[in-house]
């Protein structure tokens, strides 16, 4: 089997694998990895701003908690609220505000747009911590996770581990080929174009601030489906989940990963939260599992220094991409 | 002169009174200026003439302080470089300013991309347009580039990323070329085919040429400009200009302009 072929299957074959995890076990590390695929859906959507649209943004979980405290808002109590209609609502509020945050953060670049991305999370991040909105700085409970319906069926019960698993699985494929698509089209060309040599764009008749308006909202949009997903999962929002920690959490996993290559986004959430696994756990690291931050940090570090394109600059190390050809011939 | 006809009409693009300061430095000061279809207008002076300073003002990379650029029947100073590039008039610059890491093709298809549009489709793969295909294909022909479409924009020789540059422009179509420097580093063999390029081209389009080689300044110009501090010391036909006793004045020294 030749390479490209190879790289083709690959993904369908790592998702045929993942489909078939619950059958195996289907308590704890299933639950794990639906947090892993949650978070891959978030660090694709952050992915299309940094790796792609060249726009670094600090701020990405305000449309992930956004999206996690619509769906709590819209709970009643102890009935449940039908992701029909509340999941499309949460992908709205946060294309919205993607919007309208868009249009200003945009007029900024470099360090400025780090600053300002982080400081409308940070508003957003007070707006929910300081005021009852939200149930302030306790948060608030989702009692009942959402209903999906069609008609009298019940298409998938969200309530049972396994089958919320595998709508997050579903949904974390349809992002990634959805973004595929996107990138692949005259739209995903011009961003790359823009991440390149913006100047350029500009002087070739790009409106290059109405392509990086719709990444920054289709971004955010994404986010907000990671985030609703996150809110199901845990039955809980509080303002942690539109913290600054969050947005710097995500952006390791795209560092780690490697940036603009959507898969590494993937490969990023995985490694993130199993090394936060592996690194937190007492029986191996005994006191020092506490301070798994420190070594977490350490290997950031590493990734930052001797990998730059991040694990998956790695995996195409290993399958021997071949280098562009030199000037002399 | 052949293009009689066309210098007598009505110039496609001209500037009135075009200033640009930067603080207290004037960096162009009150030109005015013709393009005409069928016509090469080379500015020659010295650095720091203001050359490229009046090309980033008629191509929106920068502001005007005051004055009018007058295309099409409208005034465009003050529009935003996407705008004009939109409105067809193109550029290439000084220094080489390309996509150094994608493909020499891909270049000129985003050059051609831009003109479409369809630009926002997000859902039909960018490389399935024909049209738009045919269209970087023809620019990298008329470059002379087509045997290094393949190649990654970064691992081409200096003259050859000049020639890209002048592809992209092309590929954008406009009826306005602003040429700057476009000779800058090229071997004897490249600058004769560059020269060969904007003679060709200057059939369809209205070409502003800045160009500090003399023989291809002479060799092209139905214009010629000359500026010295932001200021248009003279203006006319190259035998005007080169009998002008300003510009001998100016140049003493720099006999270059008056050699032949």
């Amino acid at each position: 089997m030749n390479s490209s072929r190879f790289a083709q299957l690959l993904p369908w074959f790592v998702l045929g694998l993942l489909a078939l995890f619950p059958l195996v076990e289907n308590t704890f590390y299933m639950q794990l990895l639906t947090k892993v695929l949650i978070m891959a859906i978030f660090a694709m959507s952050l992915d299309l701003l940094v790796g792609y649209t060249g726009l670094v943004s600090f701020g990405h979980a305000a449309y992930f908690g956004l999206a996690g405290y619509t769906l709590a808002l819209m709970s009643p109590g102890y009935e449940a609220v039908s992701l029909w209609w509340s999941l499309p609502a949460a992908i709205v509020v946060c294309a919205l505000f993607a919007l309208i945050t868009g249009m200003l953060v945009l007029r900024t670049r470099g360090i400025y747009f780090i600053m300002v991305t982080l400081a409308f999370a940070q508003m957003l991040f007070f707006v929910f911590h300081d005021t009852k909105l939200g149930g302030g700085s306790d948060g608030a409970y989702i009692y009942v996770k959402p209903s999906m319906r069609l008609g009298d069926f019940e298409l998938v019960n969200l309530e049972k581990a396994e089958q919320f698993y595998w709508l997050v699985l579903f949904l974390m494929a349809a992002a990634y080929l959805l973004l595929h698509r996107v990138l692949d089209s005259s739209f995903g060309r011009a961003l790359l174009g823009i991440k390149v040599n913006e100047h350029r764009m500009r002087a070739l008749g790009f409106p290059v601030f109405r392509y990086q308006l719709a990444s920054f909202t289709l971004a955010g949009s994404l986010a907000g489906i990671a985030g609703y997903l996150a809110a199901v999962q845990y039955g809980f929002v509080n303002p942690e989940i539109l913290s600054w920690h969050q947005s710097g959490a995500v952006l390791m996993m795209v560092i780690l990963g490697g940036m603009g290559t959507l898969y590494g986004a993937v490969i990023g959430s995985f490694a993130f939260i199993l090394l936060q696994e592996v690194l937190s756990n007492q029986a191996w690291f005994g006191a020092w599992a506490k301070h798994w931050q420190l070594a977490m940090g350490i290997l950031i570090m590493l990734v930052a220094l001797y990998l730059p394109q991040g694990l998956a600059g790695l995996a195409q190390k290993f399958r021997g991409k071949p280098v562009p050809e030199s000037a002399d011939d | 002169m052949t293009e009689l006809a066309a210098m007598n009409g009505e110039p496609i693009l001209s500037t009135k009174g075009l200033s640009k300061r930067f603080g207290g430095l004037v960096a162009v000061s009150d030109v005015s200026l013709d393009l005409h279809v069928g016509e090469v207008h080379v500015v020659i002076g010295p650095n720091g003439a203001g050359k490229t300073t009046l090309t980033n003002l008629l191509s929106g990379d920068l502001l005007p302080t005051s004055g009018q650029v007058m295309f099409g029947g409208r005034d465009i100073a003050g529009c935003t470089s996407d705008h004009i590039s939109r409105l067809g008039i193109g550029r290439s610059y000084q220094k080489t300013n390309i996509f150094l890491p994608f493909t020499v093709f891909e270049n000129a298809r985003l050059a051609a991309q831009s003109r479409t549009p369809h630009a926002l489709k997000v859902f039909s793969r960018a490389a399935d347009y024909a049209e738009i295909n045919q269209r970087a294909g023809a620019a990298l022909e008329a470059a002379g580039l087509s045997h290094r479409a393949q190649r990654i924009a970064a691992t081409l020789s200096h003259g050859e990323q000049r020639q890209l540059e002048i592809a992209m422009c092309l590929a954008t179509q406009p009826r306005v070329l602003l040429l700057d420097e476009p000779l800058a580093g090229m071997g004897p063999h490249e600058s004769q085919r560059m020269v060969e390029l904007i003679k060709k081209l200057t059939e369809d389009h209205a070409i502003m040429l800045i160009e500090h080689d003399m023989d291809a300044v002479f060799a092209l110009a139905h214009r010629l400009t000359v500026m010295v501090n932001g200021e248009v010391l003279e203006s006319g036909t190259p035998d005007e200009v080169r009998s002008s006793p300003a510009v001998q004045l100016a140049y003493l020294g720099g006999e270059e302009l008056l050699h032949d």
